[in-house]
């Protein structure tokens, strides 16, 4: 055990702030992307317990992680409903930081919310590309899409993200 | 529109939030949490992961506190608001009822049994560090039975306090010296003048004329008896000879 321990400890302070990135593109604000980042941990550290340790030698670790992100984002859709902000009066409690970082903080969450609106086979393929950069075929491994289907979603997203989706987004 | 790729690559150089790795650690285990906790001792720091409570401390700040747990237990801690029950089961166990569970993983198998024994001495006894180390089945263990209690990292509920010298010293404390070991025992009820007026004549016994049993002085099993019918005892010897057996509940000797 002492062994696991040692690896999640260090997968932990190495990949937090992808994995945190990745949640708040997903879900679009910086509560629900604590919740799904640390699920991701909690959930790859169960699942390296019972891992062989060749398993454990072959692990593409941020491919893996992602797409834990990925099915931990699919399941909480499927579970709970993303909670609306209220639209009658009481503002989000943004804390004032200083006015720059706080402009620039709010830029990234207003585009994180924009990205989470889109549906969630667009959002996919658009946060593991753009967002997190992975290459095409990282991005298909980890959804285990084909990468023709990969390239097709993040170019439907981006679309939608620009806005020109009015006209014929089926074609 | 070309900055829509740029602005996505902003969004993924975002940072975790502070305390984010920390958390969830503690999360699988593996950094604990910690709260203050106002208690008849005072203020005492406990800290507690998933598998229960792992360390307690008279610490004066919680920047002590911090400091001593990542010496001595070795793993992160931080402060988190404790889980709701925590609150009255500490409030339980010092009061005698045992409801807590304990993390004692990096501790040896020694001093865990050292400790899981220490733990069954119920409140207002003692007993002395002979007898745990009979008890563990290490009878001349009974030096490394003292320096197992001495590094107890769960002082308080797991009560090494009650451990105590045969020749009526108190013996060390590592909660809080022999001073605090003192307090302590008193707030519990252990007639501490007695055992010590006792000791001092050589007796470690008492026996019970009525029923031919003799026990550890603080056994309470003898508590009601009447004081006409207690005789002080010397040691299993003499005891036996006198017709007594020892008590099955404190076992102040092997039951033969």
């Amino acid at each position: 055990m002492q062994g696991v321990d040692g690896l999640f400890e260090r997968m932990v302070h190495e990949h937090k702030d992808r994995v945190f990135a990745a949640s708040l593109a997903m879900t679009g604000n910086r509560h629900d992307a604590e919740d799904v980042a640390q699920d991701t941990f909690i959930r790859a550290y169960r699942a390296l317990a019972t891992y062989s340790p060749e398993r454990i030698r072959d692990l593409k670790e941020r491919a893996w992680l992602h797409r834990i992100t990925v099915n931990v984002v699919r399941n909480r859709v499927r579970g709970v409903k993303p909670r609306l902000v209220e639209l009658n009066g009481s503002e989000s409690d943004h804390s004032p930081g200083p006015e720059a970082k706080a402009m620039e903080h709010m830029q990234i969450d207003e585009l994180a919310t924009r990205v989470a609106d889109l549906p969630i086979r667009y959002r996919e393929a658009v946060v593991l590309r753009h967002v997190r950069d992975l290459s095409y075929a990282e991005v298909a491994d980890a959804l285990g899409q084909p990468v023709g289907t990969v390239k097709a979603n993040v170019h439907r997203g981006l679309k939608l993200l620009r806005g020109d989706d009015h006209d014929r987004v089926d074609d | 529109m070309i900055a829509l790729t740029t602005d996505l690559k902003r969004l993924g150089a975002v940072k975790a939030p502070p305390g984010f790795a920390d958390r969830v650690l503690a999360q699988v285990g593996m950094a604990d949490s910690y709260a203050p906790f106002e208690t008849v001792l005072g203020t005492v720091y406990v800290a507690w992961n998933r598998l229960g409570v792992s360390a307690a401390a008279r610490s004066k700040s919680a920047r002590e506190f911090e400091d001593w747990f990542r010496k001595d237990v070795g793993r992160q801690v931080m402060p988190a608001e404790a889980p709701p029950d925590l609150a009255g089961k500490i409030k339980d166990e010092l009061n005698g009822k045992r409801r807590m569970r304990f993390d004692l993983r990096g501790l040896t198998t020694f001093e865990q049994a050292v400790l899981r024994k220490t733990r069954q001495i119920p409140r207002g006894e003692v007993r002395p560090y002979g007898w745990v180390a009979r008890e563990i089945g290490r009878p001349a263990a009974v030096r490394a039975v003292g320096t197992a209690l001495a590094n107890n990292p769960i002082p308080y509920f797991i009560p090494c306090h009650r451990v105590v010298r045969t020749d009526g010293e108190i013996g060390n404390y590592g909660g809080g010296g022999p001073e605090a070991k003192r307090a302590i025992l008193t707030l519990e009820g252990v007639r501490l003048k007695r055992l010590q007026d006792m000791a001092r004549g050589g007796f470690r016994y008492q026996g019970v004329r009525t029923t031919k049993i003799f026990c550890y002085p603080t056994c309470y099993t003898g508590r009601h008896a009447l004081e006409k019918n207690i005789v002080w005892l010397h040691d299993e010897a003499s005891a036996r000879a006198a017709g007594f057996r020892p008590c099955k509940v404190c076992r102040p000797a092997a039951v033969a």
